[in-house]
């Protein structure tokens, strides 16, 4: 998410960094540079243009152009307006005192309220061990309620419903009785779309609104929306009492400028993010985190977050010893295999990891999950033995043709897997003697990524030659 | 109503913001930065984009010196003909095959409102008589077979469809044998939505198109790439991404009856050469309609504007 729009700011960034002491001129030419990044990211033009003003009178107003580390200075008064632009502060979503806490999600049609209010379900769920009651009030759209039903039953939370003859107003009405009476502590109401100047259907939510009161009334925001987000978003705010947004689609290569706006229009701060398809992919909103990975400047608390809850630690250690003794076995690679991928995909685990973005052999790399269920394949196939040893395999030509026709794979596939183990050996003995030169230990990573689909498979020899 | 009245109530929102702003900057004054500053302005906040409202302005410029004007009122009929030229540069007109049935594969990201498209477009061809067929392909999203259906209810139209998870390239393998069988005049597919950046599922999206074109050597006649016109410049790497895997052959702007002005669509049919040929500007089953240049350049410039523009800076 964000790339080139990082990639754009740290254009402008380098061209200040390469000299030392900045003229008026040379800060005006970079914020040209990302006033640009910025309304190309779909940043409202009016919010870019008061952005750039606030850093050109912190930059230019006190003594920073004169220091020798301007450049940097530079970067962190962007990175700080940013971060304010964004909210300043995390935001937790309410609780009501005396449960079921209700909560309304509202938004323009295709913004992705019903996979929202599902993933947010999951999430209270899963992660806050709270009781959700998922209410379908989307009448019109065909078949909005059997979709909430079906992601209902996928997460294991009830749904409540009246079918399509009965007003919203009632079904939320009557799912706050059923909330009552069940012990429900949360209530999340999933309405229909509608444009923001649609009045009739703009009354049906204010008089939702006035009858069950709610403690939050979530507007849900495509991150790819344009310059409308502000009409929008400002739109439902008169009409609502507003009180947090959530922004969908993220995962795309959008560059987010409605993130950027609407926060900054609405004057409600962002409370989720939607990352993926899946249920799962639903994430709180850290403002200074999110600034951070716009910067380019990787956002660690997030990966460290996500390890914590997707590792176990003694694995972990076990692993740490074993790969310090370089006994790393291609089982403990594939266990190591599965449990990268609980954290998510991985192109969009880089981009948590700080200057992976700098590394230009990983631009343009994209991980494909389908090579490592290949690469699953093979290792099943394998004997115990022959995960444990793969120097049994690499010695016979036909233990790799039983291999590869036990995945459904060819020799060469099989070949190329055990190479790639190797190197990767190799590297982990660079990595156990790191501590010297880490960057350049980093270095070797990127390169064995790049090669082509990555650690994982995929690349030939010759590519590396030719690097 | 006619047809006109329909797209001018639609773009109702889109017209009078749009040229408001730029009347506002081209009321009658002398032209200097600042007019083209304003206007600059105005023609960003309709998500043209960075490039191509630079390309419009330095045009607009060479106009301007090149028939000498003097005041800003004067530029907008410039304006107009230039964003004009730019819509025309591609036929709008939606392809159909010699013989035989033609495919339309409708494509696009999550929630543009493929699914609501297909089943207007489904009603546009019943109301010339014509046999259309759907293919659910979206075998992804919970109930999106479901919505479709309910589509071919409300239009009469048969849906060819298998269930939720099955594969999407099987099932409008089915639909092309299918639509040959019965002797279909269009057979509109449906996918699931997918962000452009997601290698697996382009990858998806290739197959299905890879067995339309083997089943029937021209097809699909039709790749339609379907976007919301909230949508900002994130439209035009979906517009190119989509193109390279899918071969889009034309747009369908969808949702245009908000505030939202859908002026990337300027953007794509400048930088990457798609028409649009489609648009959807309401919820009512026969709001979707065949683009036209003319009428959605009047319809952002209305003549009137043309005229009044000068009248009185004060207004506003």
């Amino acid at each position: 998410m964000f790339d080139t729009l990082t990639s754009r700011l740290q254009g402008a960034f380098q061209k200040l960094r390469g000299k030392g002491r900045l003229s008026e001129d040379d800060v005006k030419e970079a914020l040209r540079e990302i006033r640009r990044a910025l309304l190309e990211a779909d940043v409202n033009h009016v919010v870019a243009k008061e952005f750039i003003e606030r850093i050109r009178e912190r930059a230019v107003g006190q003594e920073i152009l004169q220091s020798l580390s301007a450049a940097q200075q530079v970067v962190k008064i962007v990175n700080d307006e940013l971060t304010d632009l964004m909210g300043g502060a995390q935001a937790k979503l309410a609780r009501a005192a005396k449960p079921p806490t209700v909560i309304l999600l509202v938004g323009l049609q295709g913004a992705g309220k019903t996979t929202a209010a599902a993933k947010l379900a999951r999430h209270l769920k899963a992660s806050e061990h709270r009781r959700p009651l998922l209410v379908a009030a989307d009448i019109y759209r065909p078949a909005a309620i059997s979709q909430l039903q079906v992601l209902g039953e996928q997460i294991g939370v009830q749904v409540f419903t009246l079918g399509d003859q009965v007003n919203p107003r009632e079904i939320a009405l009557r799912a706050l009785d059923e909330a009552r009476r069940g012990g429900f502590d949360y209530v999340l109401i999933d309405t229909a779309g509608r444009l923001h100047i649609d009045e009739t259907l703009m009354q049906e939510l204010q008089d939702i609104e006035k009858s069950v009161n709610p403690d939050e009334i979530l507007l849900v925001v495509d991150a790819m929306t344009g310059q409308d987000a502000v009409n929008v978003a400002s739109h439902f705010r008169e009409q609502l009492s507003l009180t947090g947004i959530i922004m969908t689609k993220l995962d795309g290569d959008t560059r987010g400028g409605a993130a950027l706006t609407v926060r900054h229009v609405t004057g409600c701060p962002i409370k989720f993010v939607g990352i993926g398809e899946k249920v799962d992919a639903l994430e709180p909103f850290y403002p200074d985190r999110m600034a951070s990975r716009i910067l380019g400047m990787g956002d660690v608390m997030t990966l460290i977050e996500r390890a914590q809850a997707a590792i176990d630690e003694k694995d972990a250690l076990e692993l740490e010893a074993k790969i310090r003794r370089n006994e790393f076995t291609l089982e403990d690679f594939l266990s190591q295999l599965q449990q990268v991928r609980k954290l998510g995909p991985l192109d969009q685990l880089l981009g948590l990891i700080p200057g992976m973005g700098k590394f230009k052999q990983l631009q343009g790399a994209t991980v494909d999950e389908s090579q490592i269920k290949k690469i699953e394949a093979i290792i099943y196939s394998m004997s115990i033995a022959e995960r444990r040893n793969p120097d049994l395999v690499m010695k016979s030509s036909s233990r790799r043709q039983r291999i590869a026709r036990g995945s459904g794979t060819e020799v060469r596939d099989v070949n190329q897997l055990l190479r790639k183990f190797d190197d990767m050996r190799k590297l982990m003995k660079q990595f156990s003697s790191l501590g010297k030169n880490p960057s350049r230990a980093l270095g070797g990573l990127a390169n064995q990524l790049k090669g082509g689909g990555g650690v994982y498979g995929g690349a030939s020899r010759k590519g590396k030659k030719r690097r | 109503m006619g047809l006109f009245e329909r797209l001018k109530e639609g773009l109702a929102k889109t017209r009078q913001r749009f040229a408001d702003r730029v009347g506002s900057a081209l009321f009658r004054r002398k032209i200097d930065d600042e007019v083209y500053e304003e206007l600059e302005d105005a023609l960003l906040a309709a998500d043209i984009g960075v490039a191509t409202t630079q390309f419009l302005l330095e045009r607009i410029q060479k106009e301007a010196r090149k028939q000498k004007l003097t005041t800003a009122d004067q530029l907008m009929p410039v304006l107009r003909q230039l964003i004009v030229d730019i819509l025309h540069a591609h036929s709008c007109e939606p392809s159909y095959a010699q013989s035989g049935p033609t495919v339309v594969l409708v494509v696009g990201v999550n929630g543009v409102g493929k699914t609501t498209t297909i089943g207007k477009m489904a009603n546009y061809y019943r109301a010339q008589g014509k046999k259309v067929l759907l293919a659910a392909g979206d075998t992804f999203r919970a109930a999106a077979i479901e919505q479709l259906v309910i589509w071919g209810q409300r239009t009469g139209v048969e849906v060819i469809r298998q269930n939720l998870g099955s594969d999407a390239a099987a099932v409008i393998y089915d639909a092309l044998s299918a639509a040959r069988s019965r002797k279909a005049d269009i057979l509109l597919c449906d996918t699931a939505g997918r962000l452009q950046n997601k290698a697996h599922l382009m990858a998806e999206l290739e197959k299905i198109y890879r067995v339309i074109a083997r089943e029937i050597p021209d097809a699909p006649h039709e790749v339609l790439l379907v976007l919301d016109a909230t949508t900002g410049q994130n439209a035009i790497v979906q517009a190119k991404l989509f193109k390279e895997i899918a071969k889009v052959s034309g747009i369908v702007l969808t949702k245009l009856d908000g505030t939202a002005k859908g002026g990337v669509i300027i953007a794509i049919n400048q930088e990457l050469q798609l028409p649009v040929k489609w648009i959807g500007i309401g919820e009512h089953k026969d709001d979707l309609q065949p683009f036209s240049p003319d009428d959605f350049a009047r319809a952002l410039f209305p003549d009137d504007a043309l005229q009044t523009e000068s009248r009185d800076p004060d207004d506003k």
